[in-house]
């Protein structure tokens, strides 16, 4: 390997180190390792959304509804089917990807704000079903009733039920399969025929490429790394409800993409940290939160609508 | 059982009613500036919250026609200083900004004036049933239809017979050469964006009179008019109006058979429409 490729994987390593190492530091600087799982499992959200956000130039405003399926789909699992914490992820990703499998041709035609304001409406659907239902779901209460469960591998068993640390490496691993996975896709040439798309979907059409087939592949992709996050969301916190179907959800997942940086692959991740740990010091400190996300919001797209990352690139370059 | 599914559907008609003054709104700020205001729905509590604190001193009937314009007036405000920089920007932007604010209003009105449910108080002879049989059939309902017939219209007549409505449509179809015409576009979308906010803050004063007043009303309001704009046709006013009143109606009639579902048919109705017509009731083909 040449030094510039060297340079280049730089960034990568730090990122994995620190992530290998977070249940080891983190307690150390005032944090606690459930917030490191919280910071893992929505990053992994929110790259999963910049994967059509960021690199097909999709605006979709309605993730939190798939994150919501793989939620419930790996609580209802575990609460009235079989007690397995694996079997519960799995059919958290299955719902969340069929699901956005089948709602696919009905958006993807629509660009821009439009596509915005349709996959946010269509979110509310499973949003009424999760709070209406009230026997199954639990309703506006949330599903409660039910743990994640060790892990059993014939030779080993992994106890991620009551060593948070152990489930924060589970946690981690599907985060590095996912990224893996996504990082793949996105220098194959289906990647790059996504970008082509996103940097000039006109052009694209003319040279044959099957437009609207693509952007529906990228979204169920997406939506279905959004599923497993929503299933790991649940099992981190032995519970569910129908916020995390709620629309204010599909807008943090933006926020984090964007204020890390939508154009940089680890962007989201960084974004991610930085809301949650605002949102956890913020909602200690004052009742009126709300308003200081609402503000956050605000100055994010006023000030840094190039997130983090985009402002650290620029820096360096000039 | 006829007269349940009258009043439902009637019931129906009104809640579409204020699903329309909103998707109107909502409509005209998208259609001329490409900007989704998620914050409508804020705007549209600020109005009835108020008008709430305006009803001591000048009446329900002075409150009706001052709240929905201080508004209108917050809400030109809130254009000049903050969205105007985002034109021309990524749509994804000012979608975050207006959500942010959305979060800031909803907060914010909790802040002042608490997060109980607080009481409206409208003019008593409005509120006595009319009829005896028909004991749904209130003087305050017919009146919410009524002003909001007379918005409408009055939208109507302000977009076809005046220069600002007819700049206003024009600049919809093709903002550029407005501009070139000498027109000033700046002040244009402004206008437009405080028009689409009288509508929400109109909303806004009728709607507590009838569902309460409570900070998180415009939250609750906002994805059905999405959905009306959706159903009706992207682009086209009267289509939103038709869009808002179909998805009231479908809504009301649900509900005497199927309670739970009252509120996921409309999203039912808008999957439908895409599969069917993808440019919606009236909207026009090739736009979007």
């Amino acid at each position: 390997m040449d030094a510039p490729n060297l340079n280049k994987q730089i960034p990568s390593i730090v990122v994995w180190l620190l992530l290998l190492a977070m249940p080891y530091w983190l307690p150390a600087i005032g944090g606690y390792v459930e917030l490191g799982s919280e910071v893992v499992v929505l990053g992994l959200a929110a790259m999963a959304l910049n994967f059509l956000l960021g690199y097909t130039g999709v605006l979709s405003f309605g993730h939190a509804a798939y994150f919501g399926l793989g939620a419930y789909g790996a609580a209802m699992t575990i609460r009235y089917l079989v007690p397995s914490t694996g079997l519960g992820i799995v059919v958290g990703i299955v719902v969340g990807t069929v699901a956005a499998a089948i709602i696919g041709p009905l958006i993807i035609r629509l660009r821009g704000v439009y596509f915005a304001m349709v996959t946010i409406a269509f979110g509310q659907v499973f949003y009424f079903i999760a709070f209406r239902w009230n026997n199954v779901t639990g309703g506006d209460d949330g599903l409660t009733g039910w743990t994640r469960l060790p892990l059993h591998f014939g030779f080993a068993t992994i106890d991620i039920q009551n060593n948070p640390n152990a489930f924060y490496y589970l946690v981690l691993a599907l985060f590095a399969v996912s990224v893996g996975v996504m990082a793949w896709l996105l220098r194959s040439p289906f990647g790059r025929t996504l970008i082509a798309i996103r940097e000039n979907e006109r052009r694209a059409r003319f040279l044959g490429i099957p437009v609207d087939q693509h952007i529906w592949m990228s979204w169920v992709i997406s939506c279905g790394f959004v599923s497993l996050a929503g299933a790991l969301y649940a099992l981190l916190n032995n519970f569910v409800d129908p916020r995390a179907l709620y629309w204010t959800q599909s807008g943090d997942f933006v926020i984090m993409a964007v204020l890390g940086g939508m154009r940089s692959f680890w962007g989201p991740l960084i974004g991610a940290a930085i809301y949650v740990v605002l949102r956890d010091y913020l909602s200690s400190q004052t009742e009126n939160w709300q308003s200081f996300i609402g503000l956050f919001f605000v100055l994010v797209v006023l000030f840094f609508p190039r997130g983090v990352l985009g402002m650290i690139r620029r820096k360096v370059m000039s | 059982m006829t007269q349940l599914v009258l009043f439902n559907v009637f019931n129906g008609l009104i809640v579409g009613a204020f699903y329309a003054l909103m998707a109107l709104g909502l409509s005209l700020i998208l259609n001329l500036s490409g900007v989704i205001n998620f914050a409508h729905g804020g705007f549209l509590a600020i109005g009835g919250y108020l008008a709430f604190t305006m009803i001591p001193y000048v009446g329900f009937w002075g409150a009706l026609v001052l709240a929905p314009i201080l508004t209108a007036v917050i809400g030109v405000i809130v254009e000049r200083v903050l969205i105007r920089r985002l034109y021309g920007r990524d749509p994804l932007y000012s979608l975050l900004l207006t959500f942010g604010l959305a979060f800031m209003i909803e907060d914010g009105t909790r802040f002042i004036w608490g997060a109980q449910s607080l009481p409206f108080q409208v003019p008593g002879w409005l509120v006595t049933p009319l009829s005896s049989e028909y004991f749904f059939l209130t003087g305050y309902r017919l009146f919410m239809v009524l002003v909001v017939a007379v918005a409408v219209i009055g939208l109507f007549l302000i977009l076809g017979r005046t220069r600002l409505g007819i700049r206003i449509r024009a600049g919809t179809l093709d903002l550029e050469t407005v501009s070139v015409l000498g027109v000033n576009v700046r002040v244009l979308r402004n206008m437009n964006f405080g028009l689409g906010i009288y509508l929400a803050g109109l909303a806004g004063v009728l709607a507590v009179g009838q569902l309460g007043l409570q900070p998180t009303i415009g939250a609750s309001l906002i994805m059905p008019s999405f959905v009306a704009i959706i159903v009706g046709g992207l682009g086209s006013l009267p289509g939103t109006l038709l869009g808002g009143l179909l998805i009231g109606v479908a809504s009301g009639i649900t509900t005497v058979f199927f309670p739970s579902a009252s509120e996921a048919v409309i999203y039912v109705m808008m999957a439908v429409v895409l599969l069917v017509r993808p440019r919606g009731l009236l909207g026009e083909e090739g736009r979007f």
